[in-house]
C-alpha cells in the first residue's frame, strides 16, 4: 500500500482521524478499490464511524494487489502523527502512507518545509473487517443541514450529557436530554430545543418517531463537519434502529452510526409514563410563538411518541445474521451508558467486551451491528454468520 | 529615578553592582535555565554567568555580558555565590511582570560579598521594592570537559524547525536518540514510543530527519556517524531555552556528550547565550 496526501487534504485526513478517536481506541484501516476506509467502533459496539477517502483524495493511491489488507492500529499512535493541526497546515507539504508487511508497520511520513521529514512507523495488528449493518437510504426520516445548526443545538447540553432524544413531527424536530427514570427528579434538569423544518436544507419525515442515542460519540463528527463546512445528513427510523449522520463531498464520505434506545418491555414503559405524567404537571405549556403554533396536545403527543411501544426487542430491519448479535436477551454487554444497565437488576452483570469479541449488546440498545464480514482468510472472528445473502443486503460506505 | 539616589558611600561597600533598566532582560533568560531551585552565580568583569545543575548529568549556563547591563561594576576578579533561583525570579517579577509596552521594572542588583545577602532594588512606576535574598557558599559546577577540540559533530540550525520537533516529541518516551552523520540521515532525532499502549506492545517509533542542505541549516560539520541516547527528562528543561532562542548549535564530542548552545535575543535586541550540557545515556555505535 502506498498513498500520498498533499496540501490541505493532510489536514482533512488528520481531522477525520481525530474525530474517529472520539468513538474508539483503535483505528481500522482498510485500503479498498473504492478508496481508503478508516473505521472505528466503541467497546460496546453501540457507536461506529467510517470515513472513506476516494482515490481522488490522494495524489497517489496504490493498494496491495492480490490480497485484501486490513489492520488496526492504536488510534493514539496515529493521532500523534497529526498532533498539531495548526502546524500541519503551516508546514506539512505532503503525507506519505506506506505499508511494510514484513515488519507489521504502517509508515506515515510527513514531508515538511525546509526539508524536514517526520517519519512514524506504527505497529499494526491484523484484524477482521469492521462493517456496520445499516441501510440509511431505507430510513423513514432524512434531514440535512449546515453543521452550524447542530453545533449550536448541541452546545446547549452539558458536555457530560450522555444521551439525547430527538423527536420529529412533519414540521419540527425536538432535541432534549434524556433523563433516567430513577434519576432524582428534583435534581434533573431538562433541556429541550425545537428546530423548525425551514432551518434545515432538507427535512423529510415519514414517521413521527423519537430516538434516543448517545451524544458524546457524535461530537467528533460535529467538529469535523464544522471545520470542513460540509453539510450533515441525518437518517433515522424507529427507536432501536440506528441513527446515521453523514458528511459527503466528492472525495470523501463519513458515516457515524449510533445505536438508539429501543422501547421494549412494559416495566420500562410504565416508568417512562410516570415521568411524562410528572412532566405534564411541572412543565408549563410552551408559549405560543412563530414556530410553536401547535397547541399543547401536539406537545404532549411528541412526549408520548417516545414512550409508545416500539418494535419488539429483537433487532428490527436488520438481517438475521444480526440475531446472533443482538437478539439474545439474557446476556448484557457493557454499555457506555451504564445507567441503563443498572436499572435492570434482573440482567446479568455487565462485562467488558474485548476488542474482538462480539458480545450481544445491552438489550436496550439492541440495534446495530455487526455482521463481521468474513473473508476467506479471516481470523479471530467470533460471530457466526448464517448466510452470505443476508450480508449482501447491506448498503454502506457508498462513495458517490 | 529613585534608584540613582543611592549615595556613593553605599556603593563602595558592594563588590558587585549590576543595573538594568528592564529587569526582563535578566529574568527571561534565567527562566530558560530555572529547572532547579538553586543557581550558582559567577561574575567577572566580562559579565554574569548563572549555572544550574541536575544530578551531575545536566548543566545549564546563562551568559549575560557586562555590555547588556546599564551599569556593571565589579571590584574583584571573580565574585561567586549561590542563591535560590525561584525566589530570585519571584522578586524580579514582583511587580506582576506586566508586558505592556513602555512599562518595565528597573533593577539594581548589589552584593557586598561573602556571607552577605543579594540585595535587589526594583522600581516600577515610582514604587521601589527592596529584596534581600540569602546567599550560600557556591558549589563548584561540574566540569563536563567539553572542549571544542574534541567536538566530532556540529550543526547550527535556526531554532524554528527544532522548536516544532521538540514540541511534538512524545514526552512519555524515556529516551531521545540523536544521530549525526556525514551521510544519510545527516541529523536525526528518534523517539521510540515503547510505552504507548500495552495491548500493542511496541507501538512503533518515530524519527525526525533534517537534511544537511535544508535552508534551516546554517552550518553542518559532521566528521563521523554518531548515535547517542539521552534521557528525555534531562533534555526537557532545554526546551524553554529553545523557545526563547533564534538559533541553536548542537555539538557532540567523542564521548557522546551533548552541548546545546542557544542564541537568545532580549527585549532590546541584545544577544545572550544559554548553554546546556548533557551526558549520554549509553553509547550506541552504529
Amino acid at each position: 500500500m502506498d498513498c500520498v496526501v498533499t496540501g490541505g487534504n493532510v489536514k482533512v485526513l488528520a481531522k477525520a482521524i481525530h474525530s474517529l478517536s472520539r468513538i474508539g481506541d483503535e483505528l481500522y484501516v482498510e485500503p479498498q478499490e473504492d478508496g481508503l476506509a478508516l473505521r472505528s467502533v466503541n467497546s460496546s459496539r453501540s457507536a461506529y464511524a467510517c470515513f472513506l477517502f476516494a482515490p481522488l483524495f490522494f495524489s497517489r493511491y496504490t493498494i496491495p494487489s492480490g490480497h485484501t489488507f486490513r489492520c488496526k492500529i492504536a488510534i493514539k499512535s496515529v493521532q500523534a502523527v497529526f498532533r498539531s493541526l495548526a502546524t500541519l497546515e503551516k508546514t506539512v507539504e505532503k503525507c506519505h502512507i506506506e505499508l511494510d508487511e514484513q515488519k507489521n508497520h504502517l509508515t506515515f511520513t510527513l514531508h515538511c518545509k525546509h526539508g524536514l521529514m517526520k517519519t512514524h512507523n506504527l505497529s499494526f495488528q491484523d484484524s477482521e473487517s469492521l462493517q456496520a449493518v445499516f441501510d440509511k437510504d431505507s430510513y423513514a426520516n432524512v434531514f440535512r443541514s449546515h453543521p452550524r445548526l447542530l453545533v449550536d443545538t448541541v452546545v446547549h447540553f452539558p458536555p457530560s450529557l450522555e444521551e439525547v432524544t430527538v423527536s420529529v413531527s412533519d414540521e419540527r424536530m425536538w432535541v432534549r436530554n434524556h433523563v433516567e427514570e430513577e434519576a432524582d427528579q428534583s435534581k434533573a434538569m431538562l433541556t429541550e430545543l425545537c428546530l423548525a423544518s425551514d432551518e434545515f436544507d432538507h427535512f423529510a419525515v415519514q414517521a413521527h418517531n423519537s430516538v434516543t442515542f448517545c451524544l458524546k460519540e457524535l461530537r467528533g463528527l460535529l467538529v469535523f463537519a464544522e471545520s470542513t463546512g460540509l453539510p450533515i445528513s441525518m437518517y433515522f427510523d424507529e427507536p432501536g434502529s440506528p441513527i446515521v449522520l453523514s458528511v459527503t463531498d466528492s472525495v470523501l464520505e463519513g458515516n457515524f452510526v449510533l445505536a438508539t434506545l429501543s422501547d421494549d418491555h412494559n416495566h420500562r414503559k410504565n416508568n417512562t409514563k410516570r415521568l411524562v405524567d410528572k412532566l405534564k404537571c411541572t412543565l408549563p405549556p410552551p408559549p405560543p410563538d412563530d414556530f410553536m403554533n401547535d397547541d399543547i396536545d401536539a406537545y404532549l403527543i411528541a412526549m408520548d411518541t417516545s414512550i409508545a411501544p416500539g418494535p419488539s426487542a429483537t433487532c428490527l430491519s436488520t438481517p438475521p445474521v444480526a440475531d446472533s448479535i443482538c437478539s439474545k436477551q439474557s446476556a448484557a454487554a457493557n454499555h457506555r451508558t451504564r445507567l441503563h444497565s443498572e436499572e435492570e437488576e434482573e440482567e446479568e452483570e455487565e462485562e467488558y467486551e474485548t476488542a474482538d469479541s462480539g458480545r450481544p449488546p445491552n438489550k436496550k440498545f439492541c440495534s446495530l451491528f455487526f455482521g463481521s464480514v468474513l473473508s476467506p482468510s479471516s481470523q479471530m472472528t467470533t460471530q457466526p454468520v448464517t448466510s452470505q445473502e443476508v450480508l449482501a443486503s447491506d448498503s454502506e460506505d457508498d462513495v458517490q | 529615578m529613585p534608584l540613582s539616589t543611592q549615595s556613593q558611600a553605599d556603593d563602595e561597600q558592594y563588590v558587585l553592582v549590576a543595573s538594568l533598566d528592564n529587569a526582563r532582560n535578566l529574568s527571561n533568560i534565567l527562566k530558560a535555565i530555572a529547572f532547579k531551585d538553586h543557581a550558582i552565580f559567577s561574575a567577572t568583569p566580562n559579565g554574569l554567568k548563572v549555572t544550574v545543575e541536575d544530578s551531575k548529568c545536566l548543566q545549564a549556563n546563562a551568559f549575560i555580558q557586562a555590555e547588556i547591563f546599564q551599569e556593571f561594576t565589579i571590584r574583584e576578579d571573580s565574585v561567586g555565590f549561590q542563591v535560590n533561583l525561584t525566589v530570585l525570579l519571584d522578586c524580579l517579577n514582583i511587580f506582576g511582570g506586566s508586558t505592556a509596552p513602555g512599562v518595565s521594572t528597573a533593577l539594581r542588583m548589589c552584593y557586598k560579598g561573602y556571607g552577605y545577602p543579594l540585595t535587589l532594588f526594583l522600581e516600577e512606576g515610582g514604587v521601589v521594592t527592596v529584596c534581600k535574598i540569602n546567599t550560600q557558599e557556591p558549589e563548584e559546577p561540574v566540569d563536563f570537559e567539553f572542549c571544542s577540540t574534541n567536538v566530532t559533530n556540529k550543526v547550527i540550525l535556526q531554532s524554528e524547525s527544532l522548536k516544532e520537533a521538540f514540541s511534538e516529541l512524545d514526552m512519555t518516551s524515556e529516551v531521545l536518540q540523536i544521530t549525526m552523520s556525514p551521510s544519510q540521515p545527516y541529523f536525526r532525532f528518534v523517539v521510540k514510543n515503547l510505552k504507548l499502549l500495552s495491548t500493542f506492545g511496541n507501538s512503533g517509533n518515530a524519527h525526525y530527519d533534517y537534511p544537511k542542505d535544508s535552508d534551516m541549516m546554517e552550518l553542518f560539520r559532521c566528521d563521523k556517524t554518531q548515535t547517542n541516547r539521552y534521557k528525555m527528562s534531562l533534555l526537557k528543561p532545554s526546551t524553554k531555552a529553545l523557545a526563547l532562542s533564534c538559533k541553536v548549535s548542537v555539538r557532540t564530542d567523542s564521548r557522546g556528550f551533548l552541548s546545546l548552545q542557544y542564541l537568545v535575543r532580549n527585549d532590546d535586541g541584545q544577544i545572550c547565550f544559554v548553554e546546556y550540557f548533557c551526558c549520554p545515556d549509553e553509547e550506541v555505535e552504529e
